[in-house]
């Protein structure tokens, strides 16, 4: 009974109801969308770090990390590499040489990390065969063969089979360079890395500077779950006690940052924009109470107790704000579908987001968490809202408010 | 039987400038079955008379007893449900839930005492048809006449079967015909059902309908006259 007089109050003034229950649909619409858009975003950039760049973990020689050198490599990595691939859990590792060096066109040059790899093992454990947009994945080119970033490219103004030089050191201590071609070029999401990071034969680069055929700097490893690389990480450690493993959250502290602190950036947007709503409920409801004064003071001289009084101005707020609440969450879902296959392509805003590793053509994610959360916020905003306008009705005495004349 | 018993009760208003002695000690008590107007010039003090009585508002002193209880030193909070289980009241205007039809306006107090659906149909449909107004029940108010709204909040003050019906200038917004028309329901309801009724009115049809006319003026009963 009470559910059903509340709702019906609140369509007495259709207009005012109206006017507040677009304004919630409006920010929630805009709340669900930008947190589907955010946690997609999100989730590209720590599948883009996961799949294309680090791999769920990653073995160094304990002083690697800290002093990226040549001379830190890891013996009989090889070996470790084909120990990893077998463990339960893993999917795939592989080992990478690598050198920081100067790359040089005939044009320009600029500073880079060469990374060997053993083009097999690596597509089994990364997707860069993938990211592939000119060329080939380390073929198609005789000798020295490189594969560098769209950016890199650009930058050094070069092409497919285009030579460059890079220059670099040798275990020994001796500078030495090669002549590379370049047979693919690369694009990635992350900016930073496409222009800093090229591949070669992890062969060719061994034999240039000079490290045992065993060796290497780095080995990566792929998970068959992505749950898993705590307790792995673990397991690994204990086999392998004089290397440094690391999971993917600890190589890149900011990904995992930003995963940890989204749900709270997004309380917080939503927040501000509920708090601001908060205002226009409870001035709705306080007119609405205001102008019934006859009538509530009527009910309570007839025999509904406070409680119901109470329940009824709350259960109007509620049933207001959650009006507005579904209509703006079905609406930001509707276009989280929508956009969920083509993405929202953000480039026209500058390449800001690439350049920190995001992609500009984001996939919002439609998922029901988000509903749920919006709506537990919305629930505690129409109580609060409800608690001053569900006071002053209270505060009414029948016998004054049966006098008063409107 | 006595159903209301009221000893020397006395209302002083205490606005912040204004001292009004609305009522200066009444003796009054009324029986099971009576038809009762209260009548005076304006300011009289009727209003707060039949408000005290329906344990609306606090007396300054005296007593007001209804079923052993001494209303006035109820809390308030115990005050809402005695009101609920032993008063009906019918008032001058904004009787009705607006959103709720005929029907729902009536069933409401029997759903706050927490009667079962099939007695609250039941009630509903008889104290409709004795009001006159069965093809109306699933009308809003503001589709009803000032006249037909007032007999359903006849119906609904009955609905919850009190001791008493109180009733502040029930007619004042209504014509001639109307008037007399919701009179004599109010009496065929107090003689079929024997509910007290005890009215407020300005109107002479109204107190010639009375069984019992009781004249106040400053806040005392100047005259207390029963008839037939
Ligand atoms: N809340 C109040 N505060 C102060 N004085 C009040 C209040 N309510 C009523 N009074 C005063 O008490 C006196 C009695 O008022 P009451 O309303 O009971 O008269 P009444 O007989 O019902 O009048 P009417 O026929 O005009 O309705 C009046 O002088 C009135 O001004
Ligand atoms: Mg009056």
């Amino acid at each position: 009974m009470l559910w059903s007089v509340a709702w019906r109050n609140i369509w007495r003034s259709k207009v005012r109801s109206l006017v507040i229950i677009c304004a919630l649909t409006i920010g929630i619409f805009a709340g669900v969308f930008t947190w589907a858009l955010y946690e997609g975003m999100v989730i590209q950039r720590i599948n883009s770090a996961i799949k294309t760049e680090a791999s769920h973990i990653q073995l160094h020689h304990k002083k690697y990390l800290e002093n990226p050198d040549v001379k830190y490599s890891m013996n009989l990595s090889t070996r470790i590499s084909e120990q990893i691939d077998s463990m339960a859990g893993v999917k795939a590792a592989t080992v990478r040489v690598i050198v920081n060096s100067m790359i040089a066109s005939a044009e320009t040059g600029s500073g880079v990390q060469v990374v060997g790899i053993d083009p097999d093992k690596e597509s089994r454990v990364t997707n860069m065969y993938e990211k592939i947009i000119d060329g080939e994945y380390l073929e198609g080119v005789k000798r020295n063969p490189i594969l560098i970033g769209k950016r890199m490219a650009e930058k050094l103004n070069v092409n497919v089979r285009s030579k460059v030089v890079l220059t670099m050191q040798q275990m020994d201590g001796e500078i030495t360079r090669a002549q590379f071609k370049v047979a693919g070029i690369y694009k990635i999401s992350n900016g930073m890395y496409e222009e800093m990071t090229v591949f070669v034969k992890k062969s060719d680069l061994i034999n240039l500077i000079g490290l045992d055929r065993t060796g290497s700097h780095e080995i990566a490893v792929l998970l068959e779950d992505d749950r898993t690389y705590n307790d792995i990480r673990d397991k690994i450690a204990a086999r392998y006690k004089d290397l440094d493993v690391k999971s993917w959250k600890e190589l890149m502290p900011e990904v995992s940052l930003v995963e940890e602190t989204m749900d709270i950036s997004m309380y917080l947007i939503l927040g501000i924009i509920l708090f601001a709503l908060l205002f226009g409920i409870i001035n709705t409801m306080l007119m609405a109470v205001l102008e019934r004064v006859k009538e509530l003071g009527m009910l309570m001289a007839v025999g509904m107790n406070k409680i119901r009084v109470f329940t009824m101005i709350m259960l109007e707020t509620l049933l207001l704000a959650f009006t507005g609440c579904i209509i703006g969450i079905i609406l930001g879902y509707l276009l989280t579908l929508l956009l969920m296959k083509t993405g929202i392509d953000l480039s026209a805003w500058g390449d800001a987001y690439e350049r920190l590793g995001y992609d500009t053509v984001i996939y919002p994610i439609p998922d029901i968490l988000i509903a749920a959360k919006v709506s537990l916020m919305v629930f505690v905003t129409g109580l609060i809202a409800a608690i001053y306008p569900a006071i002053k009705a209270l505060k009414l005495k029948p016998a004054e408010a049966l006098r008063i004349d409107i | 039987m006595k159903v209301i018993d009221i000893k020397n009760l006395t209302k002083i208003y205490n606005d912040s400038e204004y001292k009004v002695n609305a009522l200066n000690g009444i003796d009054l008590s009324f029986e099971e079955g009576e038809f009762a107007a209260v009548v005076g010039p304006s300011g009289s003090g009727k209003t707060t008379l039949l408000n005290i009585v329906g344990g609306l508002d606090k007396p300054s002193g005296g007593e007001v007893i209804i079923d052993h209880t001494n209303i006035g030193k109820l809390k308030s909070s115990r005050l809402i449900d005695f009101r609920l289980k032993n008063i009906g009241f019918v008032f001058q205007a904004y009787n009705l839930i607006p959103v709720l039809t005929a029907r729902e306006n009536v069933e409401f107090i029997m759903h706050l005492q927490g009667k079962p659906k099939a007695e609250r149909e039941k009630r509903m449909k008889d104290l409709m048809s004795a009001v006159g107004l069965s093809d109306r029940i699933d009308s809003r108010p503001s589709k009803l006449s000032g006249g037909q709204q007032q007999r359903v909040a006849v119906a609904r003050a009955l609905a919850s079967k009190p001791k008493f019906i109180l009733a502040d200038e029930p007619t004042a917004n209504l014509d001639s015909k109307s008037t007399e028309n919701l009179l004599d329901i109010m009496e065929k309801l107090n003689k079929e059902e024997n509910t007290t009724f005890i009215f407020s009115t300005h109107d002479a049809r109204v107190v010639k309908k009375a069984r019992r006319v009781i004249t106040i003026e400053d806040g005392k009963v100047v005259s207390d006259e029963i008839r037939k």
